[in-house]
């Protein structure tokens, strides 16, 4: 052809890339988000299909969908196998088109897909597991790490226990990344607070059987028994605790990470007087009892943990984002636009995102009720202590991410 | 000292379980000469019997729900035991063991498939019956009631069972059948209604044990897949047709676990198989068992 034709051509392709990539930022406009949870195992209560609920309410309110970007949901079970849950992120990234996984509420699985996240570029929202390492030493430019942590948890529940006279501990360890970390965080805390650890036990993850680790803790005479699982593995140590008369023996059980789905399991006569930390509680105000309220029916009556409204504020504040860049292809473009936005929902009230990817906002140490005291269904915990955003979670300082200069 | 009579108690209980379904499996294998995977998979349809029943036939209360679960679960496990036995394994008898192996192996992955597609892998909750709450202080430690029942029920279940096939005329039928047939049935006996029933039998007790396992394990799919290898390994170790082998290996073993994770925690879920090891390497047949 001759260079008239080919200059128009040149023109014509170009015109043709230049409006071809205004709308490749959200392509199809249709955003596709991954709820890769635990659907039928030891945490499936706290996470499972009422995070698919938290997802899908965060879409319907934050109005996305009348501005004429779609939203999909999908959901799988990651099992809470790191390797299974990788190989779906992988997946869904590479052939299905997803852009951001939400929840993950097993601590080695969540550090995993993280890595799989910032290879492919594309945004975790870690708003279900617990390891601290998510911020601190695995943090990555596209993780977000919301809800809690384990320095949280351990600074909450570890250091007011040991400031009331509980100053010898043993731990029963769920024994993988969530277990080891949360067993490092509080042992620092309680050394922090002028307590003692006298000795630990490995614990393989959902185990049935606790009576010999409680024996183990028994035979310790540690003031304390801190429980450092999760779910069904938390339920377990509790019940088997009462069997084998551990509270009436003069020892105190710290649980250190229980959702209100747990209690709902255990019966306020056997939680009571539980001491726990969370960023969450459905009865606290207005809101977050409205979210209650439209919640519960879609997830069979179970009220939101800390995990679904972690959920539900991390999906929310993503849309904003990537409505405001509107762009969903580059994973720390919108992790960078969130970190520089506050955030502000109806369950977590306002907060920030810091520079390592932790979300800041206020946490709350709570009490378990006793039976007399509890009026209604779901009324489980009363208010102890509120700890402001600014000293719940670890200062930036003692991280060790590369991301922090 | 106390810590270690407190674990060997606790492995006393978890060998309660092992030599209940290391009983059923050596009879199985001894009368019928069936390497039967299936019985983790009965271990667990037992369980979940006895917690359909709590969960839907409410008789009066609580306690009448496990009692009646105890005699209900074994009957109705037995007749599904029937049902394989009369449908799938009578036609393997005169072939390998391996063939039973595999039939039966396959059995139990897809009961398991089954439970676990409807009832997801966490355990399902069961409560210790009102009536077994509580428990002994013993001084080194505190016994929950409810495992101590275990361990007596069971040691007379297993009893009454070796009694029953070693000492009485039933129990040499029974023997006699699997070693001669034809001769057996010559006398006017019904083999093959002795073979199925001795099937149906072993599937019960597999079905007693996940009753009352419930309570202290939780009800879940996976719970038969947890223990099904070492009741193997217990199996091996003992004699793989010996009953009392069964019945001693599997209390022993428990103690051994017990004692393992006093002393060297880490080391308790392997313990049983390094015992098997060095057992098959002297004594292949099998502590108490015959050489075939």
């Amino acid at each position: 052809m001759n260079k008239a034709t080919r200059s128009l051509l040149a023109l014509a392709v170009a015109g043709a890339l230049a409006v071809g990539t205004a709308s490749a930022d959200i392509p199809n406009n249709t955003i596709k988000l991954g709820v890769l949870s635990d659907f039928s195992g030891l945490y499936k209560d706290l996470g499972g299909d009422g995070s698919v609920v938290a997802a899908k309410l965060a879409v319907q309110d934050s109005g996305i969908e009348k501005k004429g970007i779609k939203v999909e949901i999908i959901q799988a079970d990651h099992q809470n196998k790191p390797d299974v849950g990788s190989a779906i992120a992988r997946r869904w990234y590479d052939s299905e088109g997803v852009d951001a996984i939400v929840d993950v509420p097993t601590s080695s699985v969540a550090l995993a897909v993280a890595q799989v996240t910032k290879d492919k570029n594309k945004v975790f929202l870690a708003s279900g597991p617990g390891s601290s390492d998510l911020t601190g030493k695995s943090c990555s430019p596209n993780t977000i790490h919301w809800t809690y942590d384990t320095w949280m948890l351990a600074n909450g529940t570890g250091t007011a226990i040991t400031k009331h006279g509980g100053n010898t501990w043993f731990f029963i360890t769920a024994d993988y990344a969530f277990g080891h970390a949360l067993q490092h965080d509080t042992t620092a805390a309680v050394e922090k607070a002028g307590g003692k650890v006298l000795g630990s036990v490995n614990v393989p993850i959902s185990t049935q059987d606790f009576s010999s680790y409680l024996l183990q803790a028994q035979s310790s005479k540690a003031k304390v028994i801190g429980l450092a699982n999760a779910g069904g593995d938390t339920i377990n140590s509790i019940k088997q605790a009462g069997e084998f008369g551990i509270v009436k023996g003069g020892q105190q059980l710290a649980g250190l990470l229980v959702f209100i789905t747990d209690i709902h399991s255990l019966g306020l006569q056997t939680a009571q007087g539980l001491t726990l930390t969370t960023t969450f509680y459905w009865d606290m105000n207005a809101q977050t009892r409205a979210f209650a309220k439209r919640f519960a029916p879609l997830d069979k009556g179970i009220h939101p943990t800390m995990v679904h409204a972690g959920v539900y504020a991390a999906v929310l504040d993503y849309l904003k984002a990537v409505e405001a860049l509107h762009d969903v292809k580059d994973g720390v473009k919108i992790v960078d636009e969130m970190k520089k936005m506050p955030t502000d929902d109806p369950l977590f009230g306002k907060g920030s995102i810091r520079v390592d990817g932790r979300v800041l906002h206020p946490a709350y140490l709570m009490q378990v009720k006793t039976p007399a005291e509890s009026k209604y269904p779901w009324d489980y915990l009363k208010l102890v202590a509120t700890i402001p955003a600014d000293e719940a979670f670890r200062p930036l300082k003692d991280d060790g991410c590369s991301l922090v200069k | 000292m106390q810590a270690l009579f407190g674990q060997l108690l606790v492995g006393l209980i978890n060998g309660a379980f092992y030599a209940m379904l290391s009983l059923g499996l050596a009879v199985i294998f001894g009368l019928l000469n069936i390497i039967n995977f299936t019985h983790g998979a009965l271990y667990m349809l037992g369980a979940f019997c006895a917690w359909y029943i709590l969960q839907s036939v409410h008789i009066g209360d609580f306690q009448l729900g496990y009692w009646s679960s105890l005699i209900i679960a074994p009957l109705v496990v037995g007749a599904f035991g029937v049902l394989i036995e009369r449908t799938m394994l009578k036609r393997l008898y005169k072939l390998d063991h391996l063939y039973g192996l595999l039939l039966t192996f396959g059995l139990a992955l897809v009961i398991q498939g089954v439970f676990r597609n409807e009832f997801g892998s966490s355990g399902l909750p069961y409560d210790i019956p009102p009536l077994l709450a509580g428990g002994f202080n013993l001084g080194f430690m505190f016994l929950p009631l409810y495992r101590g029942w275990v361990v007596v029920a069971s040691l007379v279940v297993c009893l009454a069972t070796w009694y029953v096939i070693e000492r009485t005329r039933l129990g040499s039928y029974l023997r006699a059948g699997t070693e001669n047939p034809a001769l057996v049935q010559a006398f006017g006996i019904n083999v093959p209604l002795m073979v199925t029933l001795t099937f149906a039998f072993g599937a019960a007790l597999a079905a007693l044990a996940g009753v009352m396992a419930a309570p202290i394990y939780q009800v879940s799919p996976m719970m038969g897949a947890d223990i099904i290898i070492v009741v193997f390994a217990v199996v091996v170790i003992g004699g793989m047709g010996s009953i009392m082998g069964a019945i001693v290996t599997g209390f022993g073993l428990g103690i051994v676990e017990g004692l393992t994770k006093y002393f060297y925690p880490e080391a308790s879920t392997t313990v049983i198989f390094v015992i098997m090891v060095i057992v098959l390497m002297i004594k292949p047949a099998g502590l108490f068992g015959k050489e075939h």
